[in-house]
């Protein structure tokens, strides 16, 4: 073997059955992605004698001869980057920044053809975070960075710090680095959807070569956990083992083979012999509340914190405010309607997985691709009987969460191993195992009752609602909750009730998935009050204006309210403003002829972050250097929250956001951060920056004056000084002088996520419909959004972009199928179907004028909330195009062309 | 992915007796998309030196098995037979991308047998035929259109191996028409359907493929009228035949199937479609 990557030879000859992207990886190109392993996302192009290539499909042995060009390589010498690279940068055609080693490869290797034809051209290049329109910005040259002076960050287009190492291939994700050592582990998985294990044998499994230890549920402490991390974990059932005797999902783990390959560690699992005794398994939620049905787990109710077990319950609310009975007898009009949404996958690009070691100090260290290191921390040291100091926990760059790394899915085993054998281990889940062993978004049941007066008046609504949590309780409870929160809040109806149950089966476990519940919800009330105007001839935007709530009207649900959630600012008739003008001005695709043509809208409101606290540290500190330092707990996962920390410590420090460093989302840099979930990572987190940017810049005047012995009034700072009448005193002058007498220029700040605002959007299509095939064509997608202040224009763009193309894909196609006997039968991206280039519309993004009395500097949250009202709003436009209201999700091709076909004359 | 169980690559030039666990490698974009716990060796064909597609005498094209999908479009951009622009719509027609039809075979296509494979749907269209080379070294041919017999399989014995597929100067000649359909934009094929006209006589060929377990050719020996051709499918492909996977309902599958060879059928008839 003789190959040359990136202008070095290498001669180590590949294992018989190699592919490229392992032997890249093997010499040290961590740039090479693994997405998939299955050629289907494109992460780990390369080119192969100048021919880009998936390399994951690619035999390593036929690289013997040839040369290869990974993004590490794509720059020429003499440390330019490739203008393909600085154009991703210009455009910040990049979140998470894990498929961009790809898209730089391809885009790179395009022909002027190709270029001509993105859509062809990326097919096989899957970013989930973007919705492509960045990229398509990139490869045509758009620049959208800013670069303004100092103190001028906020506000402003500042690209993301990590940039230049994402797109040179350089930026760390959980598992590029080389840890000496380490271990492999591959778990072996369920192949029943509910049986009890009544024997286990690891013997021959620690026969084979290289195998160093066998975990089964002998091995697992007793104690029961839950893998949704909250800050009080009594949000969640304690269901969960780390090893269990008894397994309830197809794929749940049940033993984990640890070996110093992961080639052994797959043999190992193969010759692990297990004796189940099969038990019923019930795949229905409705079922599954049955007398007389299966039961996921016969626990008890207090102790597990399960509502009513032996009904397969794990937690409901029933509520009402006012009489909905007496709404209905008063209404015009009552229309009910029941809804369905389907199981859909984060599908972050970057797997679950952890790699885990004791340091000198005896610690166990944790890295790992999570969205909560402290709450992960806090869940091993009670899993494990440890204290907090022998445990530390960090990521990496993480590549992606969308809410399914809100969980601790991998560190649990992972430490087990760690500290039963006292080596490095790491397990890295495949993209199959994210699927049938990671969690889902809840699938859920609506039915929806609405009554309205001949005028438009909303006179009662009434929900109920059935989430299915699979076979763990992991935010069952929460979400179910959260589910019937701002979706019945945002609308004033004086008579409201609620029945909602979130309900285990044996499927694969459900969990926190962006929107939180919320958008299953709205599906079915936004569109079950489209057609409930339509019966009264009303304009069902206008219906829903006159319903919603003002600016000084409390948020009621049939729980009550929240006493902490107030509206802040308020921009949802702004929204609706924004959705009225499109609608009245030309504009969008034609629609081919022959096709039906119809529009719709829907709203959505979100509260600024959790119930019950959600707590966030930082520090913020002056270096020798004259920088600065800032230090914060909340991860970077592609929301572009460490840009916009530097953009509000910038500006409170009146610098620039490159003399400003950041370390995050390291359980040993502050003392505690919730984490980075229920879109907090700005408006919970970003407080705790601002009020450690801002009592630092106060120490650095109050100081400077008083070293300078001038009136603390007469100074001010620039970006690398602190000036005053008639000079100015550098910073890393300042530094030693502080230094000198002892003084600290150093700040925290703090906040308690508490209390909470909401932020509002709206989402407006036109579609096209072929009747003849079902082919829904968009024409045209308005999306506005009342995030306050603005930040960071660019990135919170992305993220409205980003959320839309996510909930296109849950509102067309996407679809985690589970057949009779349980299993899952999408485990890939070729039958599991994520938005590609070709799929996603351009959506006209629009921002609200307010600002925000709570959130930092104005802003509010703008990350989950996008997603929540694309589904009911292309619904609706449906039904406007055929007359059919679609209560069923996705909307493919062929379900809806049944439909038509089926429609009454 | 790696494939870990495999402990031995063989060079297909050196003749050894063939072993349970061994697979012919080609492309190996298939093989190394998903698990292959069962293979213990792989007999590469990377060095065979086959010449990917050649332009017999008789005008009839012989294509490789290692033939790569890159390849064979970019033969037929300069290929000036009638058929040529079913190279190019064929070789499109995949859900993966250029970069993996850089090197997927149309040999492999064929092997792995889905019924969306659109090097299948093209050489069953065209009338192929494979060439097929046994173990022990006997040859014999088989129809493309009877290579794949339900989703996943195909006539190959144990250790067979398909060497090439050609395609009949004939079939060359004829005009075509090309109809795909599938649940997103850039799909899978859900439905694929192809006519062929023979200028010389107007007989008239359908060939079916992604939305039937196996490929369908329905004959005609002049251009067939709309009932004839709805019959024809209708007795061809019973109710059980239509495929059902996650990449279309089977009933949408017929459909679209029945939609796009009507739209074929008044092409080849050069009425608006």
């Amino acid at each position: 073997m003789r190959v040359e990557v990136n202008g070095r030879c290498h001669d180590e000859e590949p294992r018989p059955g190699q592919c490229l992207r392992t032997y890249l990886r093997d010499r040290g190109c961590f740039g090479v992605k693994k997405g998939c392993d299955a050629g289907d996302c494109g992460a780990c192009t390369v080119h192969v004698d100048g021919e880009p290539v998936h390399s994951c499909l690619y035999p390593a042995f036929r690289a013997d001869g040839r040369t290869v060009t990974t993004v590490e390589g794509l720059a020429p010498d003499g440390g330019e980057l490739h203008p393909v690279q600085q154009r991703f940068l210009d455009a910040q055609g990049f979140q998470c920044g894990f498929c961009t080693p790809g898209f730089l490869m391809t885009t790179a290797a395009l022909s002027e053809e190709q270029l001509g034809d993105l859509p062809g051209a990326f097919k096989g290049n899957l970013c989930r975070c973007t919705g492509y329109r960045a990229i398509e910005d990139a490869v045509r040259g758009v620049r959208h960075v800013e670069d303004p002076d100092a103190g001028q960050a906020v506000g402003r287009s500042l690209p993301a710090p990590a940039g230049p190492q994402v797109v040179t291939g350089t930026a760390r994700y959980t598992f590029d680095l080389e840890v000496p050592g380490v271990l492999h582990m591959k778990l072996l998985r369920s192949p029943h959807a509910h049986a009890r294990i009544t024997g286990i044998d690891t013997a021959a499994a620690l026969q084979v070569p290289g195998v160093h230890a066998v975990f089964t549920h002998h091995d697992a402490p007793r104690r029961h956990f839950s893998t949704a991390r909250h800050e009080h974990a009594e949000e969640d059932p304690a269901d969960t083992r780390v090893l269990d005797d008894t397994v309830r999902h197809v794929g749940q783990r049940v033993a984990a083979v640890v070996a110093d390959s992961e080639a052994a560690a797959e043999e190992g699992c193969r010759r692990v012999l297990v004796t189940y005794e099969v038990l019923p398994a019930v795949f229905d939620p409705e079922e599954a509340m049955r007398p007389g049905a299966p039961v996921v787990h016969d626990k008890d109710a207090g102790t597990a914190r399960i509502a009513r077990p032996r009904e397969n319950v794990v937690g409901e609310v029933h509520g009402e405010i006012g009489d909905v009975e007496a709404g209905f007898a008063e209404a015009d009009a009552v229309h009910e309607q029941t809804f369905h949404t389907q199981r859909v996958q984060h599908a972050s690009l970057e797997t679950h997985g952890a790699v885990a070691w004791t340091d000198e100090d005896g610690r166990l260290v944790v890295r790992s691709s999570t969205q909560t290191p402290f709450l992960t921390r806090r869940a091993l040291c009670a899993l494990y009987d440890l204290p907090p100091a022998r445990v530390r926990v960090l990521t990496g760059r993480v590549g992606g969460g969308f809410g399914g790394k809100q969980e601790m899915l991998v560190e649990d085993v992972v430490a087990l191993a760690v500290l039963r054998l006292g080596r490095p281990v790491k397990l890295e889940f495949t993209r199959a195992e994210q699927f049938l062993g990671a969690t889902t978004r809840h699938p859920f049941t609506v039915r929806v009752k609405a009554g309205a007066r001949r005028d438009g008046t909303l006179t009662a609504l009434q929900l109920r609602v059935v989430a299915d949590t699979g076979a763990y309780g992991n935010h069952g409870p929460a979400v179910m909750f959260h589910s019937v929160g701002e979706s019945m809040a945002v609308y004033r109806v004086p008579n409201k009730k609620v029945d909602a149950y979130a309900v285990y089966t044996h499927t694969v476990p459900a969990g926190a998935f962006r929107g939180y519940g919320l958008g299953q919800v709205m599906f079915a009330v936004e569109s079950a009050f489209d057609d409930l105007a339509r019966r009264l001839a009303i304009d069902p935007l206008e219906f829903k204006a006159r319903n919603i709530i003002g600016p000084g009207e409390p948020m009621v649900t049939p729980g009550g309210e929240d006493e902490d959630l107030h509206v802040a600012s308020y921009g949802l008739d702004q929204c609706l403003a924004i959705v009225r003008r499109a609608r009245s001005e030309p504009g969008g695709e034609p629609a081919p002829d022959g096709w039906l043509v119809g529009e719709g809208a829907a709203l959505a409101m979100i509260a600024t972050g959790p119930p019950g606290g959600h707590l966030a540290d930082a520090t913020a500190a002056l270096l020798p250097d004259g920088t600065f330092d800032l230090a914060v707990g909340t991860a970077e996962f592609g929301n572009g929250t460490t840009t916009v920390h530097r953009q509000i410590a910038a500006g409170e420090l009146a610098t620039t956001v490159g003399r400003i460093s950041v370390r995050q989302s390291d359980t040993d840099v502050v003392r505690h951060d919730t984490g980075a979930f229920a879109s907090t990572g700005v408006v919970v987190a970003g407080k705790a920056t601002l009020r450690a940017a801002h009592a630092l810049a106060a120490r650095l005047l109050d100081f400077a004056a008083s070293h300078l012995r001038v009136p603390r009034a007469h100074c001010r700072l620039a970006e690398d000084a602190v000036l005053y009448p008639g000079g100015r005193l550098p910073l890393k002058e300042l530094y030693p002088a502080a230094r000198a007498v002892g003084v600290a220029l150093a700040a925290d700040g703090h906040f308690g996520g508490t209390p909470r605002s909401v932020a509002f959007n709206a989402h407006w299509f036109t579609v096209a419909v072929a009747p003849d095939t079902g082919e829904i064509r968009v024409l045209r997608s308005v999306h506005a959004a009342d995030a306050g202040i603005v930040m960071n224009p660019m990135q919170c763009r992305g993220q409205v972009e980003g959320g839309v193309a996510q909930a296109l894909g849950a509102a067309l196609f996407e679809h985690v199928r589970i057949d009779a006997e349980g299993r899952v039968g999408t485990a890939a991206f070729r039958t599991y179907r994520l938005p590609q280039f070709a799929d996603v519309p351009r959506t006209e993004v629009h921002f609200m004028r307010t600002a925000d009395a709570i959130g930092p500097l104005g802003a509010k949250s703008m990350s989950e909330s996008p997603f929540n009202p694309v589904a009911p709003a292309l619904a609706n436009a449906l039904r406007d195009a055929t007359g059919v209201r679609f209560t069923t999700l996705p909307l493919t091709r062929d379900r809806v062309w049944l439909a038509l076909r089926d429609r009454p004359a | 992915m790696d494939l870990n169980t495999v402990a031995e690559v063989r060079d297909a030039r050196q003749p050894a007796p063939w072993r349970p666990g061994d697979a012919w490698l080609a492309g190996g974009t298939y093989l190394f998309s998903e698990p292959q716990p069962h293979l213990r060796r792989l007999v590469d064909l990377g060095r065979t030196g086959w010449p990917p597609v050649q332009r017999r005498e008789d005008g009839a094209l012989e294509i490789a098995a290692t033939c790569t999908i890159t390849q064979l479009a970019t033969y037929a951009r300069d290929l000036t037979v009638p058929a040529a622009p079913l190279f190019e719509q064929c070789c499109r027609a995949f859900l993966a991308s250029f970069k993996v039809r850089n090197v997927a075979t149309v040999g492999g296509n064929l092997c792995t047998a889905l019924p969306a494979g659109p090097m299948i749907s093209l050489t069953a269209a065209l009338d192929g035929e494979c060439l097929l080379i046994a173990p022990d070294g006997t040859h014999r041919r088989v129809p493309a259109a009877e290579f794949v017999t339900d989703p996943g399989r195909t006539v190959l014995a144990e250790g067979e191996l398909l060497r090439s597929i050609t395609l009949p100067a004939r079939t060359l000649a004829h005009r075509t028409a090309f109809r795909q359909a599938s649940l997103y934009a850039l799909g899978r094929s859900a439905a694929l359907v192809i006519g062929t006209r023979d200028p010389a006589d107007g007989a008239t060929t359908l060939t079916l493929t992604a939305s039937t377990v196996r490929p369908v050719r329905l004959p005609f020996p002049a251009p067939p009228t709309a009932g004839a051709l709805r019959a024809a499918i209708a007795s061809a492909v019973a109710a059980d035949e239509w495929f059902d996977d996650v990449h279309g309902l089977p009933e949408w599958r017929a459909h679209m199937t029945y939609r796009h060879a009507e739209q074929i059928r008044r092409e080849l008839d050069g009425a608006p479609g």
